[in-house]
């Protein structure tokens, strides 16, 4: 235990000690019945066997999902009293989108760096095979008429306003609600405003299945996933995948012949949930864990993608000045960046937004472009192509990826996330290998 | 796994089927409680010429709160009886064991214990009738275990000069429930270096302090493993391969100890085991070699794929994580090895060609490394258990007919469970067996293969 003080917050480091997920599953496949809570609760069951924390109360759990069913209002609670922790465990549920994973590690890091806890799990999961179906708006609308009415004659008369039609189900979209557009849709236009080549495209795909196939094959995995239901790897995973087999698809989203994005260069549906380890480094002292990687900063960032003023997964670009500005750094100071690939043209957009001085003056305000990356440093071992995006999980996945490589590195190395999320926002941290 | 045979022949109907058909009727063997006494009922002790270590043994048996007899109790039973023959010089000195032991088996209770305890016929020198009587010893338990009933079993405890004061873990281990499946074997108990502890603090928890790792923990008898060394207060790191990483946290948590996902074959697989233990747990005292594959088809047809792999999972990786394991500064000194080797890598077993030769070669390699004098002087045992028919998922797939075949062919009548492996091993770790290395050990019920 820390020693006793007045309640005057003290900053100090938050460290990633280690981090678990589920191989990710394409949906309705392997995990097709397992719930977010079954998910999350593996994951979180993983995470106690991984650290011998078994019985251990953790100062709190966040998590959440994006595609979550009314009954799992207390998501992250539940999932925690059904696991291996302590049930004296507080948990709370977060959503931002794609952005809930990394938002709910910044949130539990900020407490314990302000010492309000020694100790937290944080994380997401998000299943689009056991999806909530609403009844259909008419459906409810009626039933919840029949459900005030008084009298049995009243309800009678309620329910009379039932339709055919009231019977098909909603089922939830990859929708934005302001524009009606699905984000791959978002995403084509941007792809076309940057001129971001097919090409491109297909070679940041092929290169992150790559990546991640020889990260398996190297075990770099064997301390960070978990296996569930049978799967023991992603199962998006093409280990033979080449720009020669991905140019063979034909364009998913965007019209006409300028169409450039795949279903092999955008992220497919995916099942999967994701957690890692923070605490303070006496805690982690404490229980014997190796600090990987500090948190060192964070910036969200939020775009009016409404009214056609910026793309809708370009925030990132925005919360990238800021946060580098904070921190004293350059973009060309990292070791490593985790750029997560919702699309592939979503990566190549945002850096070569940072590269374009229009951009960087106009948009950002700044007097000289941020400047180019050096790729070989981007997504060294895979990245959401290849895993596939169970959206409240890739967070998870890539604080703990990265937080790992950078504790390989050496101490004081550096690395970037960035993580682009509906709603036109995007969440960045920076991690320091420890 | 439930055996609806046993189950059958011990209901009541069961039972005068059974009988009328003269059908074995295996019984319900009594196994290891915590707490519960080390063995209900008197026990009767005797030997030969004075009986050197009777007196040692009497000893441990008051101090272990059981009632010691010289005598059979007029009209009672007794639940087990010790005979010492260390001191016996020629053949002719066996009659005190027919004297003592013949009419104590009448009164056996069930589940009774027979525990011979003599010197080693290693070390008669050229005295030849001395040599004899010694052997003699191990007819005599092979004979009397095959003969006992109602789960009740016979085992040798031979004695190495300067062992003496070395055998109260392996004594209380053969008349507890923790030897249920154990049968007519016998085990070597040696002298130690001068200052290595013997005494268990606590004969309920003798693994408390100690940090354990098990490989192949997920499932099986690496989970049971598990259980009963965390049961026995070891923290435990459970080792498998990523792909049996679900079942392995489940081991994990349920024991509060750690995983480590790896493959026993990797190159660095001891390093990565050793840096485990001693960082996450601050040492490493005890290491369970259980992790093992079958991939069986006759020599004439098997190939050189399953060949490799079985000869590399289930030997090679062992001989190469005893080398990081063993190095100094690894392996805690007075520190403990257990490999699981099988019948199979005593009796053979067709279509097992690979498969008993790596079971063969855990034994070379344990019967080497017991004779090390580097590792004596440190204190390490290292010691291995042949499980016989053991029921698990494994074996819970041999189509019935074989099934049925493999457990009743031995003395109990029955297949044994992963935890009567698990107690075994769990022994093999114990401190106070620090003079028993080099063994062993098989837990087969006495099974007729490869007796
Ligand atoms: N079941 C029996 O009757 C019996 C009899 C004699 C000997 N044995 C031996 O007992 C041991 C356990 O047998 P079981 O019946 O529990 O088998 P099992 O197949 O149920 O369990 C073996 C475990 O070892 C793991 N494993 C396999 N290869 C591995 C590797 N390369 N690295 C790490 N882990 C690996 C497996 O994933 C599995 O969890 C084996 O060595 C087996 O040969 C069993």
């Amino acid at each position: 235990m820390a020693a006793p003080r007045k309640s005057t917050p003290t900053v100090r480091r938050a460290a990633v000690l280690g981090g678990n997920r589920i191989p990710f599953a394409r949906s309705n496949g392997a995990y097709a019945k397992a719930s977010n809570q079954d998910m999350l609760t593996a994951t979180i069951d993983g995470l106690v066997a991984r650290h011998g924390i078994a019985g251990e109360r953790l100062g709190e759990v966040a998590g959440g999902a994006v595609l979550k069913h009314s009954r799992d209002f207390n998501l992250t609670r539940e999932a925690v009293l059904g696991s291996a922790l302590d049930p004296t465990t507080p948990a709370y549920d977060v959503q931002q989108a794609c952005g809930t994973g990394l938002e709910t590690a910044i949130l539990v890091a900020n407490k314990i760096t302000l010492g309000q806890i020694e100790s937290g799990a944080a994380g997401g999961t998000d299943t689009a095979s056991d999806a909530p179906i609403a009844v259909n708006e008419g459906l409810r609308e009626t039933l919840l008429a029949a459900n005030r009415a008084r009298t049995t004659g009243q309800r009678l008369k309620a329910l009379t306003g039932l339709r055919p039609g009231h019977l098909v189900p909603e089922i939830p979209k990859n929708l934005e609600p302001r524009t009606g557009l699905s984000m791959g849709e978002h995403m084509a236009l941007t792809t076309k405003e940057w001129g971001i080549t097919r090409e491109d495209q297909d070679e940041l795909a092929a290169l992150s299945h790559r990546h991640l196939a020889a990260a398996y094959e190297r075990g770099f995995f064997d301390d960070l996933v978990t296996s569930y239901l049978g799967l023991s790897r992603d199962n998006n995973l093409r280990a033979d995948s080449t720009t020669e087999k991905l140019a063979k698809l034909s364009p998913a989203f965007g019209k006409g012949d300028g169409a450039t994005m795949t279903a092999g260069n955008s992220t497919p549906l995916t099942d999967g949930a994701s957690m890692v380890l923070l605490g303070s480094d006496d805690w982690a002292a404490e229980h014997r864990l190796t600090p990987l990687a500090y948190f060192v900063d964070s910036e969200t960032a939020a775009v009016d993608y409404v009214h056609g003023a910026e793309g809708l997964l370009m925030a990132p670009a925005y919360a990238l000045p800021r946060l580098l500005a904070r921190a004293g750094m350059t973009l060309q100071d990292f070791d490593y960046y985790e750029i997560h690939e919702a699309f592939a043209a979503t990566v190549l957009c945002t850096l070569k937004a940072w590269e374009d001085p229009d951009f960087c003056k106009g948009r950002l305000g700044l007097d000289a472009p941020i400047g180019a990356i050096d790729r070989s440093k981007l997504n060294v071992n895979g990245s959401s192509l290849a895993a596939g995006h169970p959206f409240a999980a890739t967070g998870g996945r890539i604080v703990a990826s990265l937080a790992k490589q950078l504790h390989e590195k050496g101490a004081g190395s550096r690395g970037l996330i960035s993580i682009c999320a509906a709603g036109g926002q995007g969440v960045m941290a920076i991690l320091e290998g420890a | 796994m439930t055996d609806t045979y046993t189950q059958f022949v011990n209901s009541a109907f069961g039972k005068q089927v059974a009988g009328r058909l003269g059908m074995p009727r295996p019984a319900a063997l009594r196994r290891y409680v915590p707490g519960a006494a080390l063995i209900d009922g008197p026990v009767l002790v005797g030997g030969h010429g004075g009986g050197p270590l009777a007196k040692r043994i009497t000893a441990l048996l008051g101090h272990a709160g059981v009632t010691v007899v010289d005598e059979l109790p007029a009209g009672g039973t007794v639940s087990g009886v010790v005979v010492d023959l260390s001191a016996a010089r020629t053949p002719a000195d066996l009659e005190t064991l027919r004297a003592l032991v013949g009419p104590a088996l009448k009164v056996l209770a069930p589940s009774g214990r027979v525990i011979v305890v003599g010197a080693s016929p290693d070390e008669a020198a050229d005295d030849v009738p001395l040599a004899a009587v010694r052997r003699s010893l191990e007819g005599i338990v092979r004979s009397v275990a095959k003969e006992l009933r109602k789960g009740a079993t016979a085992n040798l405890v031979l004695v190495r000069r300067g062992g003496e004061d070395n055998i109260d873990a392996t004594i209380r281990f053969f008349l507890s429930g923790r030897s249920a499946y154990v049968d007519g074997q016998g085990v070597e108990v040696g002298p130690i270096e001068a200052g290595a502890a013997v005494d268990a603090a606590d004969w309920d928890r003798p693994l408390a302090g100690k940090v354990a790792v098990v490989t192949g923990a997920a499932r099986g008898i690496g989970a049971s493993i598990a259980d009963v060394l965390a049961r026995d207060g070891a923290t435990i790191v459970c080792v498998d391969i990523p792909a049996a990483g679900e079942a392995l946290a489940k081991v994990a948590n349920r024991n509060g100890g750690s995983t480590l996902q790896l493959d026993v074959t990797a190159p660095d697989a001891g390093a990565r085991i050793v840096e485990h233990a001693r960082t996450r747990h601050g040492q490493l005292d005890i290491v369970v070699h259980n992790a093992g594959i079958t991939r069986d088809k006759l020599l004439a047809n098997t190939d050189a794929d399953r060949w490799k792999s079985v000869v590399d999972v289930n030997l090679m990786s062992v001989l190469r994580m005893n080398e990081t394991i063993l190095a100094p500064g690894a392996l805690a000194d007075g520190g403990h090895v257990v490999c699981v080797s099988s019948m199979s890598g005593i009796a053979g077993n067709r279509g097992q060609s690979n498969y008993a030769a790596s079971k063969a070669g855990l034994i070379g390699l344990v019967h080497a490394l017991g004779a090390s004098a580097d590792l004596h002087h440190r204190g390490i045992t290292v010691n291995a258990v042949a499980p016989g028919f053991i029921e698990t998922e494994m074996t819970g797939k041999i189509p019935l007919a074989t099934r049925e075949m493999g457990r009743r062919v031995n003395s109990l009548a029955q297949g044994g469970l992963p935890v009567d492996v698990a107690e075994t091993i769990a022994w093999f770790a114990q401190d106070a067996n620090a003079g028993v290395t080099g063994q062993v050990v098989r837990v087969c019920g006495q099974s007729i293969l490869g007796a």
